[in-house]
């Protein structure tokens, strides 16, 4: 059930001819919707999880979801994205917090 | 060069075929996928001879396709110090069983290899290193990268060297008569008709994942945590098919063991931090049922079916034992993962699972065909061009040459983009005006699903991709079945895959994106029947859980020692199999590396 968009975050991408998550994602899954101005994704099942349009949106309105019938509510793993490292924020659904921080370009 | 933005979907169908706008695009070289392999060949070509022109037709967009697109956290092969690229050959013919495979290929790739490889770190890839700066061995030739940004960072080089086409869905070869003269496609954002006419065309799209049933697949939200990236569908190796393409080894599909339910990476625990593969009694397999084979060092698909096997008699669920690990290692395990399947630590953090205190599940991912893990794929020489005259095959769809992975599929893509140039040269070759017969019957089959009108009563590409999917596991040897298959389910998955092909006139699609699935579906039926064809023309087991015959549970070297190798006749849609003799050309016992 992968991407959830936070319709409250979101704006679209406006101004942009294709929003950021449009452009990433590999199964050209994501979309705009045209009335409302927010993403969607077409369908979670074709989901791979790869988070590129998690990564990519720059207003961090995305998140990635394990489906449920694979994993428990609720539990969420963020990218930040920097110049050169990626910062990884994960909570598990104890509410145990994990941080991960590397470089991911020379 | 360039970057072609794809834009928005549009959201006006249209009815007629009349309707569709076509484009031609010109090139010297044109690019059938911009993945692994595909990145390469502009780069190359431009080094080579900077008078040519490379030209990506990518069905996604270039940043985040294909296999790459979520990162990878190793490069399974690098040559290290002492060791030659003979060695890695040995290595690669004992992973498989001692072969048949092509040592010819095998060795050419090897000795461009590690150039590859130190050109991505040049280009900005993170190679971990030791405290002096030698580069960190996790296996025997595997090293651990940071490759989060792997994907973006060939693309980048590709879009410098090349002129990148995207959203763009490859459907079929442009034929000349026997030679092809590029290929054809539609715009899944665009809508149009795209010919690209060029000189020589490689083929790099990536292997067929999705052909089987995934056992995650619930008919819910969970129908795509796979190995394989899903989006990769085979369409590289049907386009060849129809055309009369001979392909090779597709029996030897590729199976991996992977964490359970959500298919994360194995060897990164197993090999990268030697946790043991164990069932449910904590016996470590490897070390007592498989030690006469190697245990830990066991050929590969010896590794990958022996949980399954476990659970087929009785001990699942098997696991890798993570439960010595400490903190520190953990934590670097899991940047492993988020370098490579980020969404695994999610799912872990979803199963609330200190996996100090609980182990890894693991279990047999669903079959794939990949020319660049295992070897199914193209029949290539040894410049890379296919028995089509003037289509060259590249990273996971040229076959013959197993273990490629990431480095091995950039070579792959420098090989292919140096052979491409040698034919164009050595014949003088121009562009070919297309055949119109051709283009309108393409055109005509392509967009069908999207012209029988609103009230067409036909099957919806996701009902034939999933009819398929089930009949090529229960009958074609999926994980239901432990991957086992006979003649009769052979006969009977052959029997209704002519079905699926004569109800293609059936499909209907509601959108592009719907039509790029219908496409797709299409091009899943077409490899599974090249897939069914192998597996029944070997006759004896060779790699147990790769090609597993229980009809012929013994290796037979007498009859089968040799490549399976099959040919649609593109006029009658007959299917032939036959065989090609193995050589030897690297010395050495085969079953030893």
């Amino acid at each position: 059930m992968p991407p959830r968009v936070d319709i409250n975050k979101c704006n679209g991408c406006e101004g942009r001819e294709e929003s950021f998550c449009e452009q990433a994602c590999p199964g050209n899954l994501m979309a705009v919707n045209q009335e409302t101005e927010r993403a969607f994704c077409r369908s979670n099942r074709d989901c791979w999880d790869c988070m590129s349009c998690t990564k990519a949106c720059p207003m961090n309105a995305i998140e990635t979801r394990v489906p449920y019938q694979l994993g428990y509510h609720k539990a969420t793993l963020k990218p930040f994205m920097g110049k050169n490292q990626i910062t990884w924020k994960c909570v598990d659904i104890h509410g145990n917090k994990k941080t991960y921080k590397y470089k991911n370009r020379i | 060069m360039s970057y072609i933005e794809a834009g928005r979907a549009i959201s006006s169908m249209p009815k007629t075929v009349e309707e569709i706008e076509t484009v031609t695009v010109d090139t010297d070289v044109l690019v059938i996928g911009a993945g692994n392999a595909g990145c390469f060949v502009a780069v190359e070509m431009k080094k080579i001879d900077p008078s040519m022109t490379v030209t990506y037709l990518e069905k996604a967009d270039i940043y985040r396709s294909g296999a790459c697109s979520a990162g990878m956290d190793a490069i399974n092969t690098y040559i290290p110090e002492g060791k030659t690229p003979e060695d890695l050959v040995r290595w690669s013919r004992a992973q498989v069983g001692g072969g048949p495979l092509r040592e010819d290929l095998c060795l050419s790739n090897a000795e461009e290899l590690n150039e590859a490889v130190d050109d991505l770190e040049r280009w900005g890839l993170p190679i971990l290193r030791d405290d002096k700066g030698k580069i960190r061995y996790r296996g025997k030739w595997d090293i651990s990268i940071h490759g989060e940004q792997l994907k973006p960072i060939m693309a980048e080089k590709a879009v410098e060297n090349g002129i990148v086409y995207n959203r763009i869905v490859g459907t079929g070869l442009l034929m000349d008569g026997e030679r092809c003269t590029g290929a054809m496609g539609f715009g899944v954002r665009d809508g149009k008709f795209y010919i690209f006419r060029a000189k020589a065309t490689i083929c790099a799209t990536g292997g067929a994942g999705t052909l089987y049933k995934s056992y995650t697949m619930d008919g819910t939200d969970s129908g795509s945590q796979i190995w394989m990236c899903p989006y990769c569908v085979g369409s590289g190796y049907s386009m060849g098919f129809r055309q009369g393409a001979e392909l090779t080894s597709l029996e030897q599909r590729w199976v991996a063991t992977r964490t359970k339910d959500y298919c994360g990476p194995v060897d990164t625990i197993s090999v990268g931090y030697k946790a043991p593969i164990i069932n449910c009694k904590d016996e470590k397999i490897m070390q007592s049922r498989y030690a006469h084979l190697g245990g830990d060092a066991a050929p590969r698909y010896i590794r990958a079916n022996a949980p399954m096997n476990e659970w087929l008699e009785g001990r699942g669920p098997t696991y890798c034992d993570t439960r010595s690990m400490d903190e520190e290692t953990v934590s670097k395990m899991m940047v492993d993962y988020l370098n490579e399947r980020p969404s695994f630590v999610l799912f872990l953090a979803s199963r609330g699972q200190d996996v100090t205190v609980d182990p890894i599940e693991i279990y047999g991912s669903d079959p794939y065909i990949l020319g660049g893990h295992t070897m199914g794929g193209y029949w290539v020489d040894i410049d890379r061009m296919t028995t089509i005259e003037g289509l060259f095959a590249a990273g996971e769809t040229a076959g013959g040459n197993p273990n490629k992975f990431v480095g091995g599929c950039a070579a792959e893509g420098k090989l292919a983009a140096r052979g491409a140039l040698k034919y164009i040269q050595k014949n003088n070759i121009e562009l070919a005006e297309p055949h119109q017969e051709q283009v309108n019957a393409e055109k005509e089959r392509v967009f069908g699903p999207l012209l029988r009108g609103d009230d067409f009563d036909g099957v919806t590409p996701l009902e034939m991709r999933e009819r398929l999917q089930r009949l090529m596991d229960e009958y074609a040897g999926g994980t239901t079945q432990f991957y086992r298959t006979n003649e009769e389910r052979l006969d009977y998955a052959i029997k209704h895959i002519k079905i699926l092909q004569d109800q293609f006139k059936y499909l209907k699609a509601v959108d592009l994106h719907d039509l790029m699935h219908a496409n797709e579906t299409m091009d899943r039926v077409d490899v599974a029947e090249a897939v069914c064809h192998h597996l029944k023309a070997r006759k004896e087991t060779r790699w147990e859980g790769w090609q597993t015959r229980s009809d012929y549970p013994d290796r037979d070297d007498e009859n089968f020692d040799c490549f399976i190798e099959t040919v649609r006749n593109p006029k009658t849609g007959e299917v032939k199999s036959f065989c090609r003799p193995y050589e030897q050309i690297v010395d050495g016992d085969r079953y030893k590396d």
